[in-house]
């Protein structure tokens, strides 16, 4: 069964049309993200599935049941701000419980359902607490913890890490995948940022300008991204693209004529203007430029150390080739390093449509 | 090179404190204080002095006893036309005009703000311009209408009356200033209290009020200030028994018979202006803080 599902969902604000006649089905259970630059309506989308935005047409379903009017309230979900959205004055205890009381649950069942979201999410210490005396985790907590107390079906998270420094926002994405885990809930989530996509979802929903892009799992989307806007979002530092044209199954650009024999082209082998792009990973070196279909020596123009990898960029066919090498290789700028490209792992767009081949 | 700990830079950075620059601005200041002091000054001394005492001409001199007479004599026995009770019945008539019209008004216009801040419908923008607009509308011009309108309703020159017309013209400055305050707030707060299923009054009370402190002191101060220095409505709308303490200041100090008691003029003045003096001491930087975080966002 799905747990939420969207059937033509249109959205106008006066002329201006944010979504048009978009579906979507997440499954039960499914951790779902939707991923995209700001202004792709992703947010927008999310505030519609929670009701605090009146649709201009289509349906919306949550557990089999239409809510398309309903109030938030009434859809059985729970929703978690990027702001935290902690009510000031209320304490940890008061911001928990304040849907229960809305709600008019009995006393004790808010009483164990605030002890179980404590437990849960290790806040119990801080109940009797104002927000304004939290550190930003704990107040992202205290309001997952809100969403959790509702007892719903689906959350909806709207970039709920956004706020935080970089090392809490990798702890929080840990626990909320444990979370995940073990409620095994139905979560959606919307973010910009593109390792939590990579690293939490079930399936990923690309979107750009209200249409949903591609819809896939995260290694579907890195490997084989259906159109070149995909491909450029996907992955830090992004695509090396490289217009050229293929040729009895090579792709020539320039003076460098790669043979594409390994690629699989999903509409067969075409001749005519291409694309192709090639992910700094996929830029073979080292040892296993021996084994790639195509080799050259270029020189390091700039070198980004970080550690774990190390970046260059190199001159090669007109275009900044990135390449990520490891870390422990020592480089300088304008060393000549030999490189390989494999064409397994190079993705061809189309030059028209920019749609995978 | 020798240590030269005078020339060589380290350390905290010495503070000059007494430069020409800081001399000029403080004297100047404290130049301006003194004269805007002194009217006050006068005010006091000469409250405090017998009438032989004031004819002798030295404005600036301090009282050779204090006299507290004067102050009595304002407050209960001055005569205004019929009446010879003082002050005294203005001021509870001012209380009895302020109190409601501050507390409705606020409550009204915190309602409208948070309406046209936080639910827009269909015509909210044009509603809160008309409102906005009649903010501009010179009082002269409705003047007359408003009493043929409080004629017709039976409360005109009733403390009634008054309430109502303060409460109305209150309106447009303070839902402007409570629309901008919601607004300022954190919408994902409202979104929150939507999910967690508060309606539209739960979200009022519970979430939006408990945050409005700073706003509703600005609006309390706004409302008491005007409302009790208001003369036109009060002389316009009111009766003699029923005349606000500003007005019936006006009659005490411009009584044309009779030798001018200026010891008493000056008592009667303090008097009048002291609710609005203790309430700018009491809440004067809650009311600089609330402005402020009114006008952040428009």
């Amino acid at each position: 069964m799905h747990s939420v599902s969207i059937q033509n969902l249109d959205l106008s604000f006066g002329a201006v049309d944010v979504l048009k006649g978009l579906n979507l089905d997440i499954y039960d259970g499914e951790f779902l993200v939707l991923l995209g630059s700001s202004g792709c309506g992703k947010s927008t989308l999310l505030n519609c599935i929670a009701g605090l935005l009146d649709i201009t047409g289509g349906q919306i379903h949550i557990k089999g049941n239409n809510v398309t009017w309903a109030e938030p309230s009434e859809r059985g979900i729970g929703m978690v701000f990027q702001s935290y959205a902690l009510y000031p004055q209320m304490s940890v205890e008061g911001n928990l419980s304040f849907g229960l009381k809305n709600a008019k649950v009995p006393k004790d069942e808010i009483r164990r359902r605030v002890d179980r979201a404590a437990e849960i999410l290790q806040i119990g210490p801080l109940l009797n607490r104002k927000p304004a005396a939290l550190s930003g985790g704990q107040r992202q907590r205290v309001a997952i913890g809100r969403a959790l107390v509702r007892d719903v079906d689906v959350f909806l998270f709207d970039e709920p890490l956004s706020n935080l420094d970089a090392k809490l926002r990798a702890d929080l994405r840990v626990e909320l995948k444990e979370l995940h885990r073990d409620l095994k809930n139905t979560m959606i989530y919307v973010t910009h940022d593109q390792v939590e996509a990579m690293t939490l979802a079930d399936r990923i929903a690309i979107m750009k300008g209200g249409v949903i892009q591609q819809l896939a799992s995260p290694d579907e989307i890195y490997n084989r991204p259906v159109n070149k806007y995909v491909a450029d979002f996907i992955g830090s530092p992004s695509m090396t693209f490289f217009d050229g044209e293929l040729k009895g199954g090579r792709f020539v650009m320039g003076d460098v004529n790669l043979p594409t024999e390994g690629y699989d082209f999903t509409g067969g082998q075409i001749d005519g203007k291409a694309i192709m792009g090639i992910r700094p990973e996929h830029v073979a070196s080292g040892r296993d430029v021996e084994d790639a279909a195509y080799r050259t020596t270029v020189t390091a123009e700039l070198v980004e150390p970080m550690g774990s990898d190390t970046l260059i960029w190199a001159d090669f066919a007109g275009k900044r080739l990135r390449v990520r090498l490891d870390g422990q290789m020592k480089i300088a700028d304008g060393d000549q390093i030999e490189i390989g490209i494999n064409p397994a792992k190079a993705n061809f767009f189309d030059a028209a449509s920019e749609l995978r081949l | 090179m020798a240590a030269s700990s005078t020339n060589t830079p380290s350390g905290a950075k010495p503070k000059n404190t007494w430069t020409l620059g800081s001399v000029f601005v403080y004297g100047t200041l404290i130049i301006l204080a003194l004269y805007y002091l002194a009217p006050l000054y006068v005010m006091i001394v000469t409250s405090l002095k017998t009438l032989p005492e004031i004819r002798q001409g030295n404005v600036f001199a301090l009282p050779d006893a204090v006299n507290l007479d004067a102050w009595f004599k304002a407050w209960a026995t001055a005569c205004t036309g019929l009446n010879c009770d003082g002050l005294s019945r203005g001021f509870w008539n001012s209380v009895i005009i302020t109190v409601p019209s501050v507390i409705v008004s606020i409550a009204v216009a915190s309602v409208n703000g948070y309406a046209l801040a936080n639910w827009p419908y269909r015509g909210a923008n044009v509603f809160f311009t008309i409102l906005i607009f009649g903010a501009f509308i010179p009082y002269q011009l409705m003047l007359y209408p408003i009493v043929i309108i409080l004629r017709n309703l039976g409360v005109y020159g009733d403390l009634v009356g008054l309430i109502i017309v303060h409460t109305i013209f209150g309106m447009p400055i303070l839902t402007l200033l409570f629309r901008n305050y919601f607004s300022s707030l954190p919408e994902e707060l409202f979104k929150a209290a939507r999910v967690d299923g508060a309606g539209f009054w739960g979200i009022f009370f519970k979430v939006m009020l408990p945050m409005s402190v700073p706003i509703l002191v600005v609006a309390v101060i706004l409302q008491i200030t005007g409302i009790w220095n208001d003369f036109l409505f009060g002389i316009v709308y009111a009766r003699p028994e029923t005349y606000p303490m500003t007005v019936q200041l006006n009659n005490i100090v411009n009584s044309t018979f009779g030798e001018k008691e200026y010891n008493v003029n000056m008592a009667a003045t303090i008097l009048t202006g002291l609710v609005p003096l203790t309430v700018y001491f009491v809440s004067g930087k809650l009311f600089v803080r609330g402005i402020a975080a009114g006008a952040v966002k428009g």
